[in-house]
């Protein structure tokens, strides 16, 4: 099949304006007779979930947690976009397009992108409406902070927990629908397949987790809003339950997977402590605005700082090499997600990691807590103040914008941040890559969307803090109510879906099959003995920087990996009871099938864009030397896969991006 | 470090419960409680025993799914910490640690240490929410100043992670903390102000109904909430609840 972005014609500043002229529309009576299923209730699906039922539609949204509130939206930190210009710095929708565009490294499509740019704004006054509670500054108007990789002030917060008010405001609007019925709530279910009738998508296989029930679900359309796959990694950002089940069963029933190799490896996160580890915790990004990245300059204090001869606070300023601020002067430590983590590594690599694993650098708060003392004590009309004033000062003002990170830290590691300089460490945090979906945000497949992390569209091969919450919400509350109406406008007469139906007992058929193979296997290693095992490759080979070989490898061992698991996984307990181990061996056995996929993709693309670095494309010479090298020629693609049985047998359909409204240019941030 | 635990086991909410001993060898103090209890399970899995059930995700101390009652403390002896944010340095090496869920009635045991609270969820779709619709076509979102102040403060009740500590502590199993806190946000926002009479009546209603207990000001809520959300919370809803009654 050919695939067709369906981006509507005209200049880009037009297309959505256009477009939504333009489309069939469903007249409110109709839509009471339409039923939509959305999985997942994150910020995208709980967004969504809000607004369909909002205009009318009978929704059914599912979630494996007991309630939406807990979707891992909430974790997002740092803060949410907003073409706004608020601050007046020249701000505007073409800029945060293009700062998207250019922070993706040029793999994404650029009308999408545009039409995320459009809406921010929306997003901002809507979130108001609805009583989230955003920082303000004195004048009671909100304030802003900027993000990496931009050179503008657009990014709205609410503390350092952004995601969970604008989670807790999605989920609020759920609520006022759930109470007045339009809304279904499904708590603690887990869909397991996609029901497919005449080639349209009509509804879900579902478990009842607290019972071990299989049910059927059917509805006009079915959205899939059910995340990123960073947990193909074992460890990662993500909460413990996320997982890639509903969009790998859905490529397996004909929905393409893109991309799969656009991982974002987070540079501020908590380095591992042990092999223990069961995730690991992202540090907001924002802590890059007012933190300096550093690691000793010279082997020696290294050496002492592991064996704690030395303290980091020991050092002078000219014993210490701030890599950032050295190598990328223009944005110094706000260069990208993806610049600061490899260059995290580089030093890690060379031997100058500062913990016990050697994967360690610092994240110092010193300068920030002089300079905001400074500036305090002048508002305070301090003269001569000192030191320690200065300090006190610094650092209720650093407390006030970081506090409850530093709390975290603080928890988990037991050393104070104010004091002595956080240790950091990359991890992987989001997935970029995703199903493949047109301009309406959807699938290869009729009647099936896929909305938020869980597809490919907005980021490219990167994206840029603050974005991933500002996606959910444009997918969830203003893009997909206008799109899916458009489809289903073609439906008002099919009337309700029966699942009575073969195709509905063949899938609940194939999804009891495998919760009864788990069951009865019996074999000799547990889930999570697989899942670190497929994370350890998956890090080793198809982390932040990846070579032909290691890929291949990489292939070959997953490939073994899964073999192993289907002979010797071993599952306790029973199919029908809430049965946690079930569950994970089901999310398991599709990370096995998706991490070969996702090996597969970073080997056919021979370049180093975005999340994904090829040793084998580096700059050679120049101001750039030892810089990730594009190669627009050749690999200006969306990868898009086609399932065929194995993940190596998965078939390439390639959509050409086009650029007319951006250069293409090298990311400099030196 | 070892330890032995004491752990409540129960097969499903019509099942009998009770205490079961357990032990657990090479703790690292560096680990999580949720790290601790993955030890057990993975140890309970290969000797082919069911291992303990119980509510996690985040493991950041967001999310509100984790739920554990240890050693007679909601989330455990820390302060300002979920469970997942509890780390074995508390313990000492030959300690005997109680794991209990969360108890209430309105929050009936599912399995082990899982309970369910979707009496939370009802409260808040009885007017945990502000009626506007999600079109986008509001007014500017400067269009009213708010106070830095009343901002902070709604933020500051907004932190609320659902998480039930507050009933599980209350010797009354009342919501008032959790019920307290969502109230608050939008009674210090203008956007809340139209909906405010007819909200704090339904949603306390609706506590009521739930079978939570009546706050006697013990404050112990406060005290184990991860959170820190502030009694505050609750003596502003109580004079919401009395403008809202006369």
């Amino acid at each position: 099949m050919a695939l067709d972005s369906k981006v509507p014609k005209g200049p880009i500043k037009d297309k959505w304006t256009d477009y939504k002229n333009h489309i069939d529309l469903v007249n409110p009576a109709n839509k009471r007779n339409i039923d939509i299923i959305v999985v997942g209730t994150g910020l995208a699906g709980g967004s969504a979930s809000a607004t369909l039922a909002e205009l009318g539609y009978n929704v059914k949204a599912f979630a494996y947690q007991d309630s939406p509130r807990r979707a891992h939206s909430i974790a997002a930190q740092g803060g949410i976009n907003a073409a706004k210009n608020y601050q007046g710095d020249g701000d505007s929708f073409y800029r945060l397009f293009y700062d998207t565009v250019k922070g993706g490294d040029y793999r994404s499509r650029e009308a999408n992108v545009y039409r995320l740019a459009e809406v921010s704004a929306n997003i901002i006054d809507q979130c108001v409406a609805q009583g989230v509670p955003f920082a303000r500054d004195y004048g009671g108007l909100l304030d802003n902070r900027s993000f990496g990789g931009v050179l503008v002030s657009r990014t709205f917060y609410a503390k350092g927990q952004t995601g969970q008010q604008l989670l807790l405001g999605a989920y609020s609007a759920m609520n006022r629908q759930i109470a007045r019925g339009k809304i279904e709530m499904f708590n603690r279910h887990e869909m397991l397949d996609v029901v497919k009738i005449d080639g349209k998508a009509r509804g879900i296989i579902a478990r009842n987790l607290i019972t071990g029930e299989i049910e059927r679900h059917s509805a006009h359309a079915v959205v899939i809003a059910s995340g990123g796959y960073g947990n193909v990694y074992f460890l990662s950002t993500n909460a413990m339950g996320s997982n890639a089940t509903a969009a790998w069963k859905i490529h397996k029933k004909g929905a393409y997977f893109a991309n799969p190799c656009y991982t974002q490896i987070h540079p501020t996160c908590i380095p591992r402590s042990g092999d223990y580890q069961s995730k690991l915790t992202l540090m907001s990004e924002s802590l890059r605005n007012d933190g300096r990245i550093w690691v000793p300059k010279k082997m020696e204090d290294v050496l002492a700082i592991r064996e704690g001869r030395k303290k980091p606070t020991d050092l002078s300023e000219d014993e210490r090499d701030y890599y950032l601020e050295r190598r990328y002067p223009a944005f110094g430590n706000l260069v990208p997600r993806d610049v600061a983590s490899r260059a995290a590594k580089e030093r890690c690599d060379a031997g100058y990691g500062v913990n016990a694993t050697g994967e360690a650098v610092y994240l110092d708060f010193k300068s920030a807590i002089e300079r905001y003392g400074k500036e305090q004590a002048k508002l305070h009309h301090l003269t001569n103040p000192s030191n320690k004033e200065i300090y006190d000062l610094g650092k209720a003002i650093v407390e006030a914008k970081y506090g409850n990170l530093f709390q975290m830290y603080e928890k988990i590691i037991d050393q104070n941040p104010y004091e002595t300089p956080m240790m950091i460490y990359p991890a992987t945090h989001y997935t970029m890559g995703g199903i493949w979906v047109d301009y309406n945000l959807m699938t290869t497949v009729d009647g099936l969307y896929c909305i938020g992390e869980a597809n490919f569209s907005d980021h490219g091969a990167n994206r840029l803090g603050a974005s991933a919450l500002m996606q959910g919400l444009a997918d969830g509350y203003f893009v997909l109510p206008y799109t899916i109406g458009d489809y289903l406008s073609n439906d008002i007469r099919t009337g309700k879906i029966s699942t009575e139906t073969k195709e509905f007992e063949e899938a609940e058929n194939e999804v009891k099959e495998r919760i009864n193979f788990f069951i009865n296997n019996k074999g000799k290693y547990s889930v999570d003995y697989y899942h670190k095992k497929l994370g350890k490759i998956m890090w080793d080979k198809c982390g932040m920087a990846r070579n032909a070989k290691g890929l291949q490898e990489a292939m070959v061992e997953i490939k073994a990996l899964r073999e192993d698991f289907w002979k010797n996984v071993t599952v306790p307990g029973t199919a029908n009871e809430m049965n946690p181990e079930l569950e994970k061996a089901g999310r398991v056995a599709d990370f096995l099938e998706l991490g070969e996929l996702f090996a597969k993709d970073a080997l056919d693309r021979n370049e180093s864009c975005g999340g994904h670095f090829r040793e084998e494309s580096v700059e050679l010479d120049g101001l750039q030397k030892g810089e990730a090298k594009r190669n627009d020629k050749d690999y200006a693609y969306v990868a898009a896969w086609e399932y065929k049985g194995e993940p190596s047998e998965a078939v390439l359909h390639k959509e050409e991006l086009e650029f007319n409204d951006i250069e293409l240019k090298q990311r400099s941030y030196k | 470090m070892n330890l032995t635990l004491k752990i409540w086991r129960q097969k499903d909410s019509s099942s009998k419960g009770q205490m079961v001993d357990y032990k657990v060898t090479d703790i690292s103090e560096h680990m999580s409680f949720l790290e601790m209890m993955d030890v057990l399970n993975e140890q309970l899995v290969n000797s082919g025993e069911e291992p303990v059930a119980f509510d996690h995700d985040c493991r950041e101390g967001i999310c509100g799914m984790c739920s554990m009652y240890i050693n007679g403390e909601a989330h455990g002896p820390d302060r300002g910490v979920t469970t997942c944010q509890l780390h074995m340095r508390m313990f000492k090496d030959g300690d005997t640690i109680t794991i209990e869920p969360f108890r209430a009635a309105a929050f009936p045991v599912i399995k082990d240490l899982v309970v369910d609270r979707t009496s939370f969820e009802r409260i808040q779709q009885a007017g945990g929410f502000i009626s506007v619709n999600t079109s986008g076509n509001t007014q500017d979102a400067n269009s009213i100043p708010i106070s830095k102040h009343a901002a902070d403060e709604a933020m500051d009740a907004a932190t609320c992670i659902g998480c039930g500590a507050c009933v599980a502590t209350c010797k009354n199993s009342s919501a008032m903390l959790f019920v307290g806190a969502k109230v608050s946000q939008y009674a210090l926002l203008p956007q809340g102000q139209i909906e405010a009479t007819d909200r704090v009546l339904n949603m306390v209603a609706q506590m009521d109904a739930e079978g939570f207990g009546n706050c006697t000001n013990t404050g112990a809520c406060e005290v184990e909430c991860p959170k820190g959300i502030s009694l505050d919370n609750i003596a502003r809803m109580n004079r919401e609840l009395m403008k809202a009654s006369i």
